[in-house]
């Protein structure tokens, strides 16, 4: 079966997975998913120091004919609650889409919708 | 200084707020923040700080300023200011050779080197005492690399100032930006033509001159 026969993997990963990982773990696995052409919708998003962890990885591994990037859009995280704040728990992220730029193209983005477009038949491989 | 020194003038920030602070001029490409540096500096030390450019990336490596002194009625901020390559999430040399016209192989040298400044601008993040995030308010303010940038300084408890960048063009909306980032304070500016930047430097010297505990991560 040809690539483009196997269509666009879409994949929703959930909070239990991603919590398994360690922060390192995560970054790695996203990146090498969204690089194999697969678009990622994390239940339970990135820290901001994730995120930018994440864009300083992508960087270093775009190769310009293959890989140019990451599409990656997702809501600010949720305020604690009083009792989370008195435990010294963090703000959570919430719900977060990647995918590699040359297939995942941002619409437009508000409070209530991430509106996205999915190009096919250029995936990244 | 000798370690009496240094305590005192920790004690004597802590009492009066910071006078010298390193402060990074961050953003997405494209926004004009070499305009804003170029307009700070020009007003405040008669220099500039680099070329600009309308295609996107034109500053690829960091490039600082020291000592700039910013003054606001009878108190003032002593700056160092650091203006850093825009951060992207991708970054595509096609589109240097399709949209501004670049021969392939500049195309692709100016996306080398571009991932490189936005490895930089992220290193300096780590650096810096507090942030001038412009945006282009002619522009959706939700985006992800504004997201990602306010959500790491308030991770570091870092103050940040957004300037609402190119009020000069009709569609500008510095309001939608205004009420997309109510916790922070938003300055409309025009880092062309200069206009409002009297505001943005009162604010600078306000804002970045409070007293804060800072967080390392």
């Amino acid at each position: 079966m040809s690539k483009k026969d196997q269509g666009i993997a879409f994949n929703l990963v959930s909070r239990q997975k991603l919590d398994e990982f360690t922060s390192e773990e995560k970054l790695k696995f996203i990146l090498k998913e969204v690089k194999n052409g697969k678009i990622l919708v994390l239940e339970h998003g990135l820290t901001p120091i994730e995120q930018a962890n994440l864009i300083e990885r992508t960087m270093k591994e775009i190769e310009q004919d293959t890989f140019i990037g990451v599409e990656m859009e997702g809501y600010g995280q949720d305020n604690p609650t009083f009792l989370q704040k008195l435990f010294g728990l963090n703000k959570k992220p919430r719900i977060t889409l990647i995918g590699p730029a040359n297939l995942l193209k941002m619409v437009k983005k508000d409070n209530n919708m991430i509106q996205t477009k999915i190009i096919p038949g250029s995936g990244a491989n | 200084m000798g370690i009496f020194g240094k305590n005192l003038s920790s004690i004597l920030q802590k009492i009066f707020g910071k006078k010298h602070v390193k402060i990074g001029i961050y953003g997405p490409p494209n926004v004009g923040k070499t305009t804003l540096a170029n307009r700070i500096l020009r007003d405040w030390t008669g220099d500039i700080m680099g070329s600009v450019s309308e295609v996107p990336h034109e500053t690829r490596r960091a490039k600082w300023k020291k000592d700039v002194r910013v003054e606001n009625g009878k108190s003032s901020l002593v700056m160092d200011i650091v203006d850093t390559p825009g951060i992207s999430t991708k970054i595509d040399f096609k589109e240097f050779m399709n949209t501004w016209g670049l021969t392939k192989d500049e195309a692709r040298r100016r996306a080398k080197e571009a991932t490189e400044g936005v490895i930089e601008s992220i290193k300096w993040l780590e650096g810096v005492d507090g942030v001038l995030l412009v945006m282009d308010s002619t522009q959706d303010p939700f985006t992800q690399v504004n997201v990602t940038i306010l959500g790491n300084l308030e991770a570091r408890d870092l103050p940040v100032l957004i300037a609402a960048n190119k009020i000069d063009v009709e569609e500008s909306s510095p309001a939608t930006l205004k009420s997309a980032f109510p916790q922070h304070p938003v300055v409309p500016i025009s880092a062309l033509t200069g206009y409002n930047a009297d505001t943005l430097y009162t604010t600078m010297v306000k804002h970045f001159s409070k007293k804060r505990k800072k967080k390392r991560r």
